[in-house]
């Protein structure tokens, strides 16, 4: 598999470190004379350019909070002057005031490298095809994958999401080696695909990047298995960059960080304790070069850990696990913490079950929460004796109370009544108010 | 002789039923015999059709789970004792009946019980030595 930027991926720790240092130690500066939001909170917390010496001295940096990019909406934190603009995304604002992320020339320049190393340890290279079903517009994953291709010399089709007959089509016809969607769309895909009579068997795709949702290592292997690709985890944020910040190489063990460019640290999210790595925590980041929007110390949410052990793809790069979960989507029932990535695991353990699961959270006449997980049923599990189905709920539901602790209750269903989205499945529907 | 039963998953909703029927007739599926097995969220409908393959295409093509089923149709006389003839054999010989359900051919003064077993084979060929006539569809 090639490795797009070798000096920086495959960097001694001492050199890594150098430019990082380096970077961190400007990026202060960098903030504190020109965003007055960040000068008034490093100068609360007494820390001014000349406090960093060393990077240890990044602990000594406030955090900074989606709140507050919102309440800076939109241009409180622009760190640049804004003639230098060249590209400004949002997130999509559904939960409130949109963030921003505005770019400079220099950025886009950066997304651009990041986007193809991300790209590369998916295999791609200058020949191949890679069709992007990530939306066009002000959704990062789109234009971050363009650039990155872009940069890689691959052909693009730059089909955006949706329109599922048309994406076959063009995947059959010319050839598209690699796919970027979400993983549920790759799903998606391949369940239109047998309707449509195609094979991906037949097809030159080999690989896909898939992210913006949270997914598992059993839903890997289902797409693995269904599209006959390499499939590869993809991390970003609108906040940080878009996708590019961590990847997946061919080892598939961890996503790769570029922390030249993106500072991680793992932290306990009740007390903002940093974490030695290895510890599951909160992501913490802070953009080490960027002109128009950097952050310091930026709360994810996301849930992981790091590892620094080496990986076999020759990158000596810090790799962030999977995500384990959100430290604000975790579900609480009954007082029972859970995340839907366990509920996942528990259905892609019983064969013949999909990944098209939708767990509803009420409270009933005892106000006391109930749980619902609907599961489709498909041929594969389908018995013509009421029995044969009944034991199949019944083991749903002890698989579930072993693994969650809590006693859910199963809803079969037909194919297709769960909504399939073309962007980010709508997996929970919490209709407690709390 | 093996009959191919469809059998199909349905949620247990207003109309679904009627959702399938209509599809089957627009397709020119005439209907034998059918019986729906029901519980609170979900029911299985099993039914035999004269064209069990087209009918389990139609269906799938329209998103609903349906599969084929092997059972038994076994043509009995219509009048009193036939059916419990059938059961007495059942019991004496130890074969444990999944489902059945009946249907009536009015013309022949014949009545077809559809049986589900667990060994379809066995089955037959017990029914066969007491000299029921099971038939290869109907």
């Amino acid at each position: 598999m090639p490795i797009w930027n070798k000096e920086a991926e495959c960097a001694s720790s001492l050199a890594r470190q150098t430019v990082q240092l380096h970077r961190l130690q400007n990026m202060v500066e960098r903030v504190y004379s020109r965003v007055p939001f960040y000068r008034e909170k490093l100068e609360r917390v007494g820390v001014n350019p000349d406090s960093i010496t060393g990077l240890k001295d990044i602990s000594r940096l406030p955090f900074t909070t989606k709140d507050e990019l919102r309440q800076t909406y939109p241009y409180g934190l622009l760190a640049c002057d804004p003639a230098d603009l060249v590209e400004i995304h949002t997130s999509s604002g559904t939960t409130g005031t949109p963030v921003v992320g505005a770019y400079t020339e220099a950025d886009i320049d950066m997304w651009s490298d990041v986007m193809a190393r991300t790209l590369s340890m998916a295999g791609c290279e200058k020949g191949d095809t890679v069709q992007n079903g990530y939306g066009y517009g002000l959704f990062t994953g789109g234009l971050g994958v363009h650039y990155g291709a872009r940069r890689i010399g691959a052909n693009i089709i730059p089909v955006s999401s949706g329109n599922t007959r048309r994406q076959l089509m063009l995947m059959r016809d010319f050839g598209t080696t690699h796919l970027t969607c979400t993983p549920s769309y790759s799903l998606f895909l391949a369940e239109s695909a047998r309707e449509e009579g195609i094979d991906f068997r037949e097809l030159a795709l080999r690989a896909g990047c898939f992210g913006a949702e949270p997914w598992s290592e059993s839903m890997r292997a289902e797409i693995e298995s269904k599209l006959d690709i390499s499939a590869h985890d993809i991390y970003g944020l609108t906040e940080l960059i878009g996708p590019g910040v961590a990847s997946e190489c061919d080892q598939k063990n961890g996503q790769h960080f570029n922390e030249d460019y993106f500072y991680p640290e793992i932290i306990n999210p009740a007390t903002g304790e940093v974490l030695p790595d290895g510890e599951k925590g909160e992501l913490v980041i802070t953009s080490l070069q960027r002109e128009g929007t950097p952050l310091l110390r930026y709360r994810t949410r996301d849930i992981t850990f790091l590892m620094r052990e080496p990986c076999a793809c020759g990158r000596t790069t810090a790799r962030i696990h999977r995500l384990l979960g959100r430290t604000d989507d975790m579900m609480i029932i009954r007082g029972v913490n859970c995340f839907p990535s366990q509920i996942e695991n528990v259905l892609m353990r019983i064969e013949g079950t999909q990944p098209h699961y939708q767990i509803v959270i009420d409270r009933g006449a005892t106000h006391l929460d109930e749980i619902e997980v609907q599961v489709e049923v498909e041929e594969a599990i389908f018995s013509d004796l009421t029995s044969g189905m009944e034991r199949l709920r019944k083991r749903i539901h002890d698989e579930l109370k072993s693994e969650l602790g809590i006693s859910a209750h199963i809803k079969l269903v037909e194919p297709r009544s769960i909504a399939r989205s073309e962007g980010k499945a709508q997996r929970i529907i919490d209709k407690r108010s709390i | 002789m093996i009959i191919k039963q469809i059998s199909i998953f349905m949620e247990n909703t207003t109309g679904r039923l009627a959702d399938v029927t209509d599809l089957l007739a627009k397709a020119g599926i005439n209907l034998r015999a059918l019986s729906i097995a029901d519980t609170t969220d979900f029911g299985i409908l099993r039914m035999v059709a004269d064209q069990p393959d087209a009918a389990v295409q139609v269906l799938k093509a329209s998103g609903f789970t349906a599969r084929e089923t092997e059972v038994i149709g076994v043509e009995v006389p219509d009048h009193p004792g036939e059916l419990a003839r059938i059961m007495a054999l059942f019991r004496d010989e130890g074969v444990n009946i999944e489902y059945l359900y009946a249907s009536l051919e009015h013309s022949a003064d014949k009545a077809v019980i559809v049986l589900k077993v667990d060994d379809v084979n066995a089955g037959l060929a017990m029914l066969e030595k007491h000299g029921f006539s099971t038939i290869p569809s109907f």
